[in-house]
């Protein structure tokens, strides 16, 4: 696992929870969307905060792809869920919203199951033209 | 928020769950097909690794299904608090994924892998709350 990869993993973390945290923002401010108002859906990427928000989730894309190139999904799932916890943290001190005990718990399971797993194996298995094999190097370093 | 719209909320994180799994697991399938990025940026430069990702049908399969769930959670975020929606439907792709991963994608979920995922899952349930 070398210095891009952990770049990499931080941009997917800051991208979705960030664009998540804006998207949300513009939709609070553009109001209920019903079956009747489905243009005000349409064109909600135009208002700031949305198009901001569309922004980081798309760094967040990019850089999800680029991840699941080198690692397995089972494995970039629990790292990318550490955006849970920061959008849970964001939505306490950007919006206002209350974060309750239960919820702190949930903050520390959730990390505690995130530093378990990136110490582990990054890639299980390679594509072959029947399928899927078994990866050689089942060891933690990958190449740099 | 009356009982119409509770019921519209939920089907709505159902719709967004399904889209967002599929969305995963196609483009996880995409990128395991065109292969590590750096290897690709070795051999033939930036542009072998946008000519692999833009010639690989599941890719834009993936990137339909995002989509799609992208509005279907704008939908979802004018009616309901981020901190619900995102840890709701989060903790069912999240079952989802793994269940495909395993079933659908045949990566080796290791034990190490269970008990995070079960650590991760207990997590975002207690987010909910």
């Amino acid at each position: 696992m070398n210095f891009l990869r952990y770049v990499l993993l931080a941009f997917i973390v800051i991208g979705s929870t960030l664009g998540d945290v804006y998207v949300a923002k513009g939709m609070k401010q553009i109001g209920e969307i019903s079956v009747h108002r489905l243009r005000d859906l349409i064109l909600a990427p135009l208002h700031p905060y949305v198009a901001l928000g569309i922004a980081l989730l798309a760094l967040f894309y990019f850089s999800y792809l680029a991840s699941l190139s080198w690692a397995d999904l089972s494995y970039i799932m629990p790292s990318t869920t550490f955006g849970y916890v920061l959008t849970a943290l964001l939505a306490h001190f950007m919006l206002g919203e209350k974060v309750p005990l239960t919820r702190w718990i949930g903050i520390i399971l959730i990390s505690l199951g995130v530093g378990l797993i990136t110490g582990g194996h990054s890639l299980t298995v390679v594509p072959t033209p029947e399928g899927v094999s078994p990866h050689l190097e089942m060891k933690p370093e990958a190449r740099s | 928020m009356n009982h119409h719209s509770l019921l519209a909320t939920w089907l709505m994180i159902l719709v967004l769950v399904g889209l967002n799994s599929a969305g995963d697991m196609s483009t996880a399938t995409a990128m395991r097909r065109v292969g590590d990025f750096s290897e690709i940026r070795r051999r033939t430069g930036v542009w072998g690794v946008v000519r692999g990702v833009l010639t690989e049908p599941w890719f834009f399969i993936g990137l339909t299904a995002m989509t799609l769930s992208f509005f279907t959670m704008l939908a979802a975020l004018s009616i309901i608090d981020l901190s619900i929606v995102i840890p709701a439907s989060a903790s069912m792709s999240f079952l989802l994924n793994l269940i495909g991963a395993k079933f659908i994608l045949k990566e080796h979920v290791t034990k190490r892998r269970w008990i995070s995922g079960i650590l991760v899952l207990g997590g975002i349930v207690l987010l909910r709350t």
